[in-house]
């Protein structure tokens, strides 16, 4: 193996910069900020929209609204095989029928937790589209869903895992490429 | 963490975490009440059957609202007009719809105990939405959830719970509720209707309204309940009115940011002034709002089951 893990993936100034590049990327399609909405999947979707927003708000001084979105109850593996997770509240105070809403998480993965979060929004209103963005794409999907915008794409093995940490959570700005099973990062350098 | 159990029968075995959890759940679902589409898949393929022995208005209402917007499909069976008026027993009515493989059994009943009862016998999850004079655990998670968004917590607040108490399994299930979360609970009504062992639930306990109700933060009023009392237990409802009812002059003994509460049905000027009711520190309808929350919480939370 080239690497030993657990290694950083995205550090601090790599975040920063793929935040710009995102918020660029989504302004350039939707030719400006208006008609535009953030909707951040819980928990750290919806603090990566609001970077999202501050950055566009950088660009133009545009104002794009934002929300926060909780899929738990749309999940596909709601059963009765064990407790149910708890359910974080859902914050969407701006009618999405109209908008071009960028979907905002920190992973992409199965693609199951997006299947979730598009037909959560759906019961919210119509958009007039739905654009997916990421910070780490990590492969491996099982519907056919991609990201529309991705901040890091990275080859990974199904063992593994992406652990993402952000200032907001009272870390610091990384991502992390974990062995399986393990939670474990090194100390402060 | 999180709130696992099978059933929800009480608010008395329950952990403050347990209820802490409940109501952060409840906080989660006030949302899909206020959208347009009023409907989220969580519970798809679930099925739950209201059991209703007594009669109910607002909290079969309510259970059935949350369900729905949750997606199960559910049933509602009432005692007039069912087998029990033909002479069927609890138990086998019970073993009945068990046969019928329902998820979850929301059972009201006279009688104390009988959802124990139940849940000692069926594989479905049991909530209990009332068993005589045992608890009403539903209501007071509402009730505390309303609190909790006026005050902020409970942590040394003062909560007075007006009317008859002895007779009240909501009185019941909000002394627990309130008691493990920090709040100090003061009883008030005509000694006919105080329980006479309020030491054990640590309680204060007057028959002065105005010392009940000097520097609350709460004011919880309780519906006379005359289906419930063998012997009648005051003169007149207007001598009730006289010295146990809430209006706007003895509420000026209260905080000045007092709630006030009543879990209703109210009977208008009996318990509680009409404009004490409809006015500013009236937070009844909130309670109502927030009923649909803490059910759509707590079926969901238990039609997750018992891990493995």
């Amino acid at each position: 193996m080239a690497d030993t893990l657990p290694k950083i993936i995205i550090d601090a100034k790599a975040m920063g910069r793929i935040v710009e590049r995102i918020a660029h990327q989504i302004f350039e399609e939707n030719g400006g900020s208006a008609d535009l909405a953030l909707v951040g999947v819980v928990t750290k979707g919806d603090l990566l929209a609001g970077r999202l927003h501050d950055a566009i708000k950088r660009i133009d001084g545009g104002d794009v609204p934002v929300g926060r979105l909780d899929i738990t109850l749309y999940r596909d593996d709601l059963s009765g095989a064990g407790p149910n997770p708890l359910v974080r509240r859902t914050e969407i105070p701006f009618d999405i029928t109209g908008l071009t809403v960028i979907l905002v998480d920190d992973v992409c993965y199965t693609g199951r937790t997006t299947r979730a979060a598009l037909d959560a929004l759906m019961d919210y209103g119509r958009p007039t589209a739905i654009r997916f963005a990421v910070l780490v794409d990590r492969g491996h999907r099982e519907l056919p869903i991609r990201p529309d915008y991705a901040g890091l794409e990275v080859v990974t093995r199904t063992e593994e895992r992406v652990k993402v940490e952000l200032a907001e959570l009272g870390g610091k700005d990384r991502v992390w490429l974990l062995e399986s099973g393990s939670d474990w990062v090194p100390g402060e350098e | 963490m999180g709130f696992v159990a099978k059933d929800l029968i009480a608010i008395e075995p329950l952990e403050a975490a347990d209820i802490i959890a409940i109501l952060d759940t409840a906080e989660g679902f006030l949302d899909v009440s206020r959208r347009d589409v009023k409907k989220v898949p969580a519970l798809r393929g679930k099925t739950v059957v209201n059991l209703f022995f007594e009669p109910s208005t607002r909290t079969r209402v309510s259970f059935e609202i949350a369900e729905k917007r949750l997606s199960a499909d559910t049933i509602n069976f009432s005692s007039t007009g069912s087998s029990t008026s033909k002479g069927e027993t609890l138990l086998d009515t019970v073993k009945n719809i068990e046969a019928m493989a329902p998820d979850i059994l929301v059972i009201r009943h006279p009688a104390a105990g009988a959802a124990q009862f139940v849940a000692d016998r069926t594989s479905a999850a049991v909530i209990n939405a009332g068993d005589g004079r045992h608890e009403h655990p539903t209501q007071a998670l509402l009730d505390l959830m309303t609190i909790r968004q006026k005050k902020g917590g409970f942590d040394g607040l003062k909560v007075t719970i007006v009317g008859d108490i002895a007779n009240s399994r909501v009185a019941r299930s909000n002394i627990f509720g309130l008691n493990k979360l920090g709040a100090k609970v003061t009883l008030c009504g005509p000694g006919t209707m105080l329980p006479n062992k309020h030491e054990a639930l640590g309680v204060e306990v007057t028959s002065r309204l105005e010392a009940a109700l000097e520097g609350a933060d709460v004011v919880m009023a309780l519906r006379i309940q005359k289906e419930r009392q063998s012997t009648p237990t005051f003169p007149s409802d207007r001598e009730y009115a006289k010295y146990f009812g809430l209006n706007s002059q003895v509420i000026d003994l209260c905080e000045p940011d007092v709630i006030i509460m009543h879990p209703g049905p109210v009977n208008r000027g009996v318990e509680i002034s009409s404009n004490l009711l409809d006015g500013s520190r009236s937070v009844v309808l909130g309670q109502v709002e927030n009923g649909v929350a803490v059910r759509m919480a707590v079926v969901y939370l238990l039609a997750g089951g018992v891990a493995q």
